[in-house]
């Protein structure tokens, strides 16, 4: 099969070997579970229990808040102890909305039942997935059902099934596949049918030659025509799905687009597998395989309930005494963690401890020679250094120019650049700051409207109250002139009296001389009545507590941000 | 407590100045074997000089003094100044190129990274419009010892011998016979023929001069520090524009090779035209701007008063760098034009 290149990427030393030497081990249950509602991208699930509340194993416990959001469920039995905010896997350290059970040992199942995606309507289907808690296990949490449509022509030409797993040290999906393989390719099966994709393509970076091996088994097992296992070059990013897609098919989908115009789509296999758990077993998403590796005494896969601590999780590959800091997912993309007294989520890939000596201090940063090293190991493209004078000198619309958003963050140009600066820092630094600017402009904006709308509305009101006034003001009078005009009826013709009540009722502002003064005054007053009004933006009045936690994190990571970017700025700049 | 990515690979400003520095090396041993050590002389000058300067206006800046005086930038302007400048130059001249070099050329601008102007050239072009008699003193192919070679650069050497012990490179040779007064009767070839000057390609001695830096700069390209782009653009301009010219009309213009390996051309095409700071970064940039550099080279040598064009050519060039980056700006992945601001 022909293969296709990406430019850039890297080549670090890729630390997998330590933790693919025990097979995927089972993380015992631990007695309380801390389960976040928001673990995908999109909206806050709402809670559907309460304290006091018993639960089973696989009920459902978040419901997802309208389509963009996935649902929550109870990763063993017991009782709900509290549903309050609780600290997140986050390097801000942020509080969200969390469900916190204390486990029973009895594990109960609730009913399971398989679902028949082939006697459903693909809304259905899609709806399924949603309220299983089915997303993106790749890291991204993406929720898949939101990516199940087949795209133009109702057909889909290659469906990916990405186990690149290209950052250092993460092996998750490399012990899955050696495992699981068939657990996966009936996973795929159900993606193929239901994107009515026309082949199958998995993409596996070549040094995992056993799970290469695992997988073609189990294609040639299932009788797959229509799927191929592909080894692809081991290069950091090429598990990224845009590098993957362009290695496999040589199609290159733009920032922004989605991947279906362009006949394909991409998953990760853990996401193929828990498809294949929720629909051929009826068992939603409450546990995924986890690396635990780095300053660890005996780094391993692990099997684990989404809510358990991670400290509980690390302390069974017993972190080495010189371990000093916690990282969520790998060395290149990975955040850094502000505690281990965080619950593992769906987007925890991996828990890499760290330790000066494994992650040393990135030495004290140069300023820029434009050398191009971060140029060519750019997989975007970009010129990563043109983009840094510009995030550094705050000239964001330039930056966007140089096409800033298309930067997936993976962290290359920082990895390769000799001045040691924090690239990636910068770029996340531009893009909340370009964030922040478009949504408070967008808040004025709304502000300015409604104010606008309500001066407008206010003015014509008045105008038109004051019209009706004038009209029975001016009424009267005609009906005073009509009685005086009826009197006289021997001696004038009646007919010239009728035009100054037509004129009157139909034109009154534009005839102030006309007009009666108390009139005058009553619009003066609804005028002045309509700019005393205040104006408060509607979105930020009535929030509720978990909003204004969640913008008081925003804020916080924005300084974070803002604190971390500066040092790097020199003095005398 | 830093951001990811949290690997990083070994690489540093001070290792890809240590590695110019290396690469410099075997032009410099071929320069010592031809013309005797004086090169030496004015390299450890200038870099004296350099580091000097680099302290004093590091200390004025409030910059740190460890981290900045390590990082061997300094050291590489020190060593581009005194491999083109003659170097039996006296040694106030070299000392006042590089101090110009270093404080207006490179911490005027900003210091490290913020130079529109390579430093180098800035140097030199002062110094020949300034002092062109100075900047003659090329030495002859007789070999002199180190001794008058020091009493020369120190101004402890009688005047009236000087003439005899230097020489014009055989780029000033030509032009000059060419552009003299019976230059109805002289061509290429007979300028340069039973020219003792004269190797096999160009000037005896600084062709392997040149040769030293065609090695050096090789290794650059294989290391990585370099790319491919700048030199090839570079030389390969230069080659055709003498092969053209010099088909067209060999009485009056030098062959390619001529070029090649006469004056500056090969350490300009690997350490001159491709410092980074002041030369374009796109792959089609560095095309532009190094055939920009060959074509200005070859116009000033062929038609203008200076026997070497490169300093010129440079600055010049420097000028056009935003432009030519602007313009060039490499397709981004997914995007269909160069440059596009609107996806897909």
């Amino acid at each position: 099969m022909q293969l296709f290149d990406f430019n850039g990427g890297v080549t670090p030393d890729y630390h997998k070997e330590a933790s693919t030497q025990s097979p995927i081990a089972v993380s015992p249950a631990p007695t309380f579970l801390v389960i976040p509602l928001h673990q995908s991208i999109g909206g806050t699930p709402r809670p559907l229990v309460s304290a006091g509340d018993r639960v089973l194993k696989g009920q459902r416990i978040g419901a997802a808040d309208g389509d963009m959001s996935s649902a929550i469920h109870a990763s063993t039995s017991g009782h709900v102890v509290a549903v309050e905010m609780r600290r997140m896997p986050h390097p801000s350290g942020l509080s969200a909305l969390c469900v916190v059970i204390k486990a029973d040992g009895r594990d109960e199942w609730i009913a399971r039942q398989s679902f028949d995606y082939r006697s459903h309507t693909a809304a259905e289907t899609r709806d399924y997935l949603r309220d299983a808690g089915v997303v993106g296990l790749g890291g991204a949490v993406f929720p898949t059902h939101l990516k199940m449509s087949p795209g133009k022509g109702d057909k889909l030409d290659t469906l990916i099934i990405n186990g690149a797993e290209c950052e250092p040290f993460i092996t998750c999906d490399d012990l899955l596949m050696r495992e699981r393989a068939e657990a996966i390719i009936q996973g795929v099966v159900i993606l193929r049918d239901l994107l009515a994709a026309g082949r199958v393509l998995v993409g596996i970076e070549d040094n995992k030659p056993q799970a290469v091996a695992a997988m073609t088994a189990a294609v040639q097992a299932g009788g797959h025509q229509d799927m191929a296992v592909v080894a692809v070059p081991t290069r950091y990013p090429a598990g990224g799905a845009k590098q993957l897609i362009r290695v496999l098919t040589g199609i290159e989908v733009p920032h922004g687009k989605r991947s279906t115009d362009y006949g394909v789509q991409c998953f990760n296999v853990g996401t193929a597998h828990a498809i294949h758990e929720a629909i051929n077993l009826g068992q939603p998403l409450i546990s995924r395989i986890v690396t635990v590796a780095g300053n660890v005494a005996a780094p391993r896969n692990y099997e684990v309930l989404l809510g358990t601590s991670m400290e509980a999780l690390l302390t069974q590959s017993q972190p080495l005494p010189d371990t000093d800091r916690l990282i969520m997912g790998g060395p290149m993309m990975g955040v850094s963690l502000p505690s281990k007294d965080v619950p593992v989520v769906k987007a925890t890939n991996c828990i890499l401890a760290g330790s000066k000596k494994l992650f040393p201090p990135p030495p004290p940063e140069m300023p820029c020679i434009r050398c191009g090293e971060c140029a060519t190991a750019c997989p975007a493209d970009l010129q990563p250094f043109e983009l840094y004078w510009f995030s550094r000198a705050k000239i964001f619309g330039k930056a966007q120019e140089y096409h800033l958003f298309d930067c997936i963050e993976c962290g290359c140009c920082s990895y390769v650049c000799p001045s040691h600066i924090p690239l990636v820092d910068y770029y996340r630094f531009a893009k909340s700051e370009i964030w922040a600017n478009e949504s408070e402009k967008a808040a004025a904006d709304q502000a300015r409207e409604q104010y606008e709308f309500r001066q407008l509305r206010e003015a014509r009101e008045a105008q038109e109250k004051a019209a009706r006034l004038a009209a029975r003001t001016a009424a009267g009078r005609a009906a005073a002139t009509n009685a005086l005009a009826v009197a006289s009826d021997a001696t004038s013709d009646a007919t010239p009296a009728a035009a100054p009540v037509a004129k009157s009722a139909t034109t009154p502002a534009t005839e102030p001389a006309q007009t009666p003064s108390p009139q005058a005054a009553l619009i003066a007053a609804a005028l002045e009545r309509a700019r005393a009004q205040q104006v408060q933006p509607a979105n930020t009045t009535n929030l509720t507590p978990e909003q204004q936690a969640e913008i008081a994190a925003i804020e916080a990571r924005r300084a974070q941000i803002r604190a971390q970017a500066h040092p790097h700025l020199p003095p005398d700049d | 407590m830093n951001n990811s990515p949290y690997l990083r690979q070994a690489a540093s400003v001070q290792s890809v100045m240590l590695r110019v520095l290396l690469a410099l090396l075997p032009g410099i041993a071929a320069y010592v074997w031809f013309f005797g050590a004086a090169i030496v002389l004015q390299i450890v000058l200038a870099s004296l000089t350099a580091l000097a300067a680099e302290a004093l206006v590091l200390h004025l800046r409030g910059k740190p003094l460890a981290i900045f005086l390590t990082d061997g930038s300094a050291l590489v302007t020190a060593w581009l100044i005194a491999l083109s400048f003659p170097p039996l130059a006296p040694w106030w001249l070299v000392v006042l190129a590089t101090l110009i070099a270093i404080i207006v050329a490179k911490h005027l601008y900003g210091g490290l990274g913020q130079n529109p102007f390579n430093p180098a050239m800035v140097a030199f072009a002062l110094m020949i419009v300034a002092y062109p008699q100075f900047m003659s003193r090329w030495p002859g192919t007789d070999a002199i010892d180190f001794a008058t070679q020091w009493q020369i650069i120190f101004g402890l050497h009688a005047n009236q011998t000087l003439d005899a012990l230097t020489m014009a490179t055989p780029l000033d040779a030509l032009r000059t016979a060419l552009h003299s007064t019976n230059a109805t009767t002289v061509t290429v070839a007979s300028a340069l023929a039973h020219n003792p000057a004269i190797g096999l390609m160009a000037g005896r001695g600084w062709e392997w001069v040149a040769a030293g830096h065609l090695v050096g700069g090789l290794w650059l390209v294989q290391q990585r520090i370099i790319t491919w782009h700048l030199p090839t653009a570079f030389l390969a301009t230069l080659f055709l524009l003498a092969g053209l010219a010099s088909t067209i009309n060999p009485s009056e213009f030098a062959g390619p090779l001529f070029h090649l390996f006469g004056g500056g051309a090969m350490l300009a095409a690997f350490f001159i035209v491709t410092d980074p700071v002041s030369a374009a970064t796109t792959p089609y940039g560095k095309l532009i701007f190094a055939a920009g550099v060959a074509l200005l080279t070859w116009i000033i040598r062929s038609f203008g008063a200076y026997p070497d064009g490169i300093a010129f050519a440079v600055l010049l060039m420097n000028i056009a760098v935003p432009l030519i980056d602007m313009a060039t700006q490499p397709r981004v992945f997914g995007h269909k034009k160069n440059g596009s601001n609107h996806h897909g």
